[in-house]
């Protein structure tokens, strides 16, 4: 009984996922294409939380959901209502079907391959202290590494958006 | 019973509507929409090879996705500064009439 309502859950949100996608490569407008591009984003964080990981589901909520939207939703704000199209390129067909068969070697190559799989999956008793654990043994330069890089990524944004600098003064 | 195929399936053809919409925009916020979707379905990947596939450290999956949704983030934000720093320069986000380097 609860094997099939995570069976539902799963095509459910993949449902959810997959259609608000398209419905960014559609939508006219930007604002909208950014709206189901964060309903995407939460069918995302809900199949996460299908395969058990629940804090990698909650992290995709904050972030995604949360910050990298309101700053696109910002982006689009702070420009005008001119550049709120969400047109395609003129050759929007062939790159349409270059995508589809990208996408159908990935498939077929993902059914063929013997993945290693372990007989009923793996179970994580607790997935949070795993993860901080994993940061301090295993991934402690790399986990320094990205707090470097996120220090970084936030001067340059400053710098680049600060008036006065590099252009036209805002 | 979900296995492992049924998300690279799901992750696949997310990433081939990310692809799609990367290539086809115009608009610079519109491309980095496509970039986010695209990393959205390797994260989908990652976390179903750490749910499923044998292995002595299972969370190792999961500990890549946080890393890859930190650079994501810095992407995110340098990407849309620089798009409103574009618009500042040129009064439009339109990659297409982005051709000062062009001579």
């Amino acid at each position: 009984m609860e094997d099939t309502a995570v069976i539902v859950a799963f095509y459910v949100l993949t449902i959810v996922t997959l259609g608000s996608a398209l419905m960014v490569a559609t939508v006219r407008d930007l604002v909208h294409a950014v709206l189901f591009l964060v309903l995407s984003f939460v069918g995302v964080a809900g199949l996460y939380i299908t395969l058990s990981a629940d804090f990698v589901a909650v992290v995709q909520v904050l972030i995604y959901v949360g910050a990298i939207s309101v700053l696109m939703l910002f982006a689009i704000l702070l420009t005008p209502r001119a550049s709120r199209d969400n047109a395609s390129v003129p050759y929007a067909a062939p790159i349409g079907v270059l995508a589809g068969l990208l996408g159908a070697v990935i498939i077929f190559v993902a059914l063929k391959t013997d993945w290693a799989t372990a007989p009923g999956g793996n179970k994580f008793e607790t997935t949070a202290a795993e993860i901080g654990k994993a940061l301090l043994d295993p991934f402690v330069i790399p986990f320094e590494v990205a707090s470097v890089l996120l220090v970084i990524a936030m001067l340059g944004a400053i710098l680049l958006v600060r008036p006065g600098e590099g252009g036209e003064p805002g | 019973m979900i296995g492992l195929e049924h998300v690279l399936v799901v992750g696949a053809l997310l990433f081939s509507i990310g692809l799609y919409v990367a290539l086809s925009k115009r608009s610079a916020v519109g491309i980095l929409m496509g970039i986010e979707l695209m990393l959205n379905s390797v994260n989908l990947n990652l976390v179903g090879f750490a749910r499923f596939v044998e292995s002595p450290r299972p969370i190792d999956g999961q500990v890549f996705t946080v890393f890859v949704i930190t650079v994501a983030a810095a992407e995110a934000a340098v990407a849309l500064a620089l798009a409103v720093s574009v618009y500042r320069l040129r009064e439009s986000i339109d990659v297409d009439r982005l051709n000062i380097l062009k001579w």
